[in-house]
């Protein structure tokens, strides 16, 4: 591996109001090398990132080389200049635009330019998107694309700007595995074209399949830059929290008479089709699949939002008909959505809020109106209940990380003392430590007797709480298998089967 | 071709000119007077002031913003205008040079408050309005302007020609105002850097932001070029019925507002076009003219208006759901 430096840091720090960002990092990147960078939440990823895009500039003391030469005032401006380009998480597309002219976007920055030639933005973006082997059609709105496609048009957007490097932010978070591996191929593609990719990322696994090293941030110091072909999930998890975390295999035990929640021959036109399980008492069921499989609509079917075209639920062996989510609450039925920070939390709002939001009516006094020191003290309990870590209850939501977001979202339906908890990708954006903790809540609710029907396509989460895991695929249950009996190698091919 | 001809019927355009055309058809059978020279001149003639703001409008909106103050900034314009005439005379230069120039100032104090503040532009323009309305009002009285020189009255025309009833018509200033707008427009929407850029801020303003665009030049661009229309609204309005009254125009700016959006461009930016924007104003002033010559009430046509637009807006909502339920299968 004897290639020219495209980008070397030396010595950077970066304050904010007294807050320690960075410090002291060096970091170099080799010419068309594919590395990543990981790190939890604060860990300062996009503070390196915002540093190399010169959208911050370092503390002084700090060196930025490219090919060698010292850059001493890095602006954005610059740094597209010199072919750096940041594809964002949310890859700043233009969806009311054509593909084209998303891609030839910078054709109306130049200078000079009043006129537009449709025929030179065609041009731009046909090259680009050549140079990748990507075929879009030029002339369709980008907001009728899918994610995948729209990640395409931003790479090629990033190729038409003469990119040398391409910083991609948490590039799969929002795709299928196939969409990652078409993904992947195209990367592979730049990198025969002496492109640089940098990929952030939490998805550990996705990271190790496509990255030669890897760089791993904790709390604002580089602890190493390693070879990709040396690290594993683990050894990545110790690095980048520097506690050495197992996820607790044991599992409490459930009560075998007792079903709380049955589904029998449930079908829905474009959704899913002829589902039957039954989820016992305490029982820990995971339902495993691609995006798409069904999984997110058979959620919404149980809690009463997606009501199914046929077949029966039963709660506690009692058919009912579920047609609005409150019906399923009343029943006892729960759900933790996918979407936390849109459909499960109201986040302008103080943590208190948020939890009592399902049980209000408890804490009403005679005249209707909430009592405040009932609110209170209910609160409380919550939140020594599940550790969540706020100075006080008065602060808004949006203020904490995502795992105390997600102990939020936990506490506000476990306040309804619910039958069945359904979790759809309950730790997606939290951070490694703080999983463990969401586990042991699952677990604890589990040996309360709590049915727990949790949806997650990350094979560790399922096997390390499940007891038990249903395959879906397409829309149909396609197999079910005992954590205890599986490996994970065995079911990650499973999920992935055509 | 086949594609577009398919994307064309599914469009706001053609429901609306199918709306309009049914209108008409309508019309013409229940009145005599609909379907004439005469009185399709007339509609013209008196809707052709608005359909200028609205057109200027359709920019803001698809920059992403909106503004509200544009019918007392052409009734500032209009009122600043006439008044020198009068007062210390002029040409047809001035005429021009006077209602655009305040137009444009005016326009550029609204873009550099939306700018600066990063207020929601509807606040900033309703405060603007109130600003620009009030100072005039309290500066001249509110008193109305008739007494214009001889050759302002008789105005600009074009190709004249004689009706049935042997009146002449021709193109008369206001409809040269209108047909210049639209022209100008459509050219700076889609063939130039600066049309595209505005359709680019309106779809995704941070990443504009981040490609490197000129947000501030593009505000001014589009409130500017708002206020430049207006002026010359203003001027065409008091041209047309030879008086500045500057109550006339203010309260009227909602009406535009709603041959805009019937005409398909979103509130939230990013989309719109010049077509839909010209049959939105074209829908709301055949209406109102056929409920005249109808006999009904004028209070009515406020009724009619706020129907049309109800009907309009749910058939697009309902077209969306539709779109949206059909993408969101999945094979089973």
């Amino acid at each position: 591996m004897n290639r020219d430096m495209f980008l070397e840091l030396r010595n950077i720090s970066k304050r904010f109001h007294g807050v320690q960002a960075l410090s002291r990092v060096d970091f170099a990147l080799q010419a068309g090398e594919v590395h990543c960078i990981v790190g939890e939440n604060g860990s300062g990823k996009s503070t390196l990132i915002k540093i190399i895009s010169g959208v911050y500039t370092p503390e002084a003391g700090g060196e930025i080389f490219i090919d060698g030469a010292l850059q001493h005032d890095m602006t954005p401006g610059r740094s597209t200049h010199l072919g750096i380009q940041v594809i964002y998480q949310d890859l700043s597309l233009f969806p009311n635009l054509r593909v084209a002219e998303n891609i030839a976007i910078r054709h109306h920055l130049e200078p000079g330019r009043l006129m537009v030639k449709q025929k030179k933005i065609m041009e731009t973006a046909l090259y680009a998107m050549a140079k990748i082997n990507v075929s879009l059609d030029p002339e369709r709105l980008v907001e009728k694309l899918s994610v995948a496609d729209r990640q395409l048009v931003a790479i090629c957007r990033a190729i038409a700007a003469e990119a040398r490097l391409v910083i991609m932010d948490e590039p799969t978070s929002s795709l299928t595995r196939q969409e990652v591996d078409a993904l992947f191929a195209v990367v592979k593609d730049l990198q025969e074209k002496k492109i640089t990719i940098v990929f952030v990322s939490h998805r550990l696994n996705e990271v190790m399949e496509i990255a030669e090293r890897v760089t791993v941030l904790r709390d604002g110091v580089k602890v190493g830059t390693y070879d990709a072909k040396e690290m594993d999930d683990r050894k990545l998890s110790y690095l980048m929290t520097g506690q050495d975390i197992s996820y607790s295999t044991v599992k409490p035990e459930f009560n075998l008479d007792r079903i709380v929640l049955e589904a029998q021959g449930l079908s829905k036109k474009g959704n899913y089709r002829d589902i039957s399980f039954r989820l016992r008492a305490g029982e820990i069921l995971g339902v495993t699949g691609l995006l798409g499989s069904g999984r997110t609509e058979l959620a919404l079917s149980l809690f009463g939002m997606n009501p199914p075209e046929a077949g029966r639920i039963l709660v506690d062996g009692k058919a009912v008909n579920l047609t609005t989510n409150r019906q399923a609450i009343a029943e006892g039925i729960s759900y933790v959505s996918e979407d936390r920070l849109t459909l499960g939390l109201v986040m302008k709002q103080s943590v208190g809020n948020n939890i009592v939001l399902t049980v209000l009516q408890r804490l009403l006094n005679r005249l209707n109106l909430i009592e405040n020191k009932k609110r209170e003290v209910f609160i409380r309990e919550r939140i020594g209940d599940l550790h969540i870590k706020v100075s006080s209850p008065d602060v808004p939501v949006n203020t904490l990380s995502g795992g105390n977001q997600q102990r939020v979202v936990l506490a506000k339906w476990i306040a309804t003392r619910p039958k069945v908890l359904i979790l759809d990708a309950p730790t997606v954006g939290v951070d490694v430590a703080a999983k463990a903790g969401i586990y042991d809540i699952v677990k604890r609710l589990a040996a309360e007797g709590v049915g727990i029907l949790l949806i997650s396509d990350e094979v560790p989460e399922v096997l390390s709480n499940c007891h038990r895991i249903l395959l879906m695929r397409k829309g149909r249950v396609v197999g079910e298998y005992l954590a205890a009996e599986i490996s994970e190698k065995e079911l990650g091919q499973k999920i992935n089967e055509a | 071709m086949k594609l577009r001809a398919g994307r064309f019927l599914k469009s706001t355009e053609f429901y609306l000119f199918l709306v309009i055309a049914g209108i008409m058809v309508f019309l013409t059978v229940l009145t005599e007077d609909f379907f004439s020279v005469e009185n399709l001149f007339d509609v013209l003639m008196s809707y052709s002031f608005l359909g200028v703001m609205a057109v200027g409008l359709l920019v803001v909106l698809i920059s992403g913003g909106i503004d509200i103050s544009f019918t007392a900034t052409a009734t500032v314009a209009q009122y600043v205008m006439a008044t020198t005439l009068i007062r210390h005379g002029g040409g047809w230069w001035l005429t021009f040079l006077i209602p655009i120039a305040i137009g444009i100032t005016l326009g550029a104090m609204n873009a550099l408050l939306i700018y600066s503040l990063r207020v929601h532009s509807i606040i900033i323009t309703i405060a603007t309005l109130n600003i620009f309305y009030g100072v005039l009002i309290f500066l001249t009285g509110g008193k109305w302007i008739y007494n214009f020189p001889d050759w302002f009255a008789q105005g600009l025309s074009l190709f004249d020609f004689a009706a049935a009833s042997g009146k002449i018509y021709s193109f008369s200033l206001s409809i040269i105002v209108l047909v210049a707008a639209i022209a100008i427009t459509g050219f700076i929407l889609n063939k130039t850097s600066v049309g595209r850029q505005i359709y680019a801020m309106g779809g995704n303003t941070e990443a504009a932001k981040r490609v490197g665009f000129n947000l501030l030049g593009l505000h001014f661009f589009v409130y500017c070029y708002m206020g430049f229309l207006a002026g010359t609204a203003g001027l065409v309005q008091a041209q047309l019925v030879q008086t500045v009254a500057p109550n006339s125009m203010v309260g009227r700016e909602l009406e535009v507002v709603a041959a805009v959006v019937l005409g398909g461009a979103s509130l939230a930016g990013g989309a719109g076009t010049l077509l839909g924007t010209v049959l939105g104003v074209a829908l709301i002033a055949i209406m109102s003219n056929g409920l005249t010559l109808m006999g009904v009430s004028s209070y009515w046509h406020q009724v009619v208006i706020g129907l049309i637009i109800l009907g309009s807006v749910s058939i697009t909502a309902f077209n969306r759901k539709r779109e949206e339920k059909r993408h969101a299968g999945i094979e089973v």
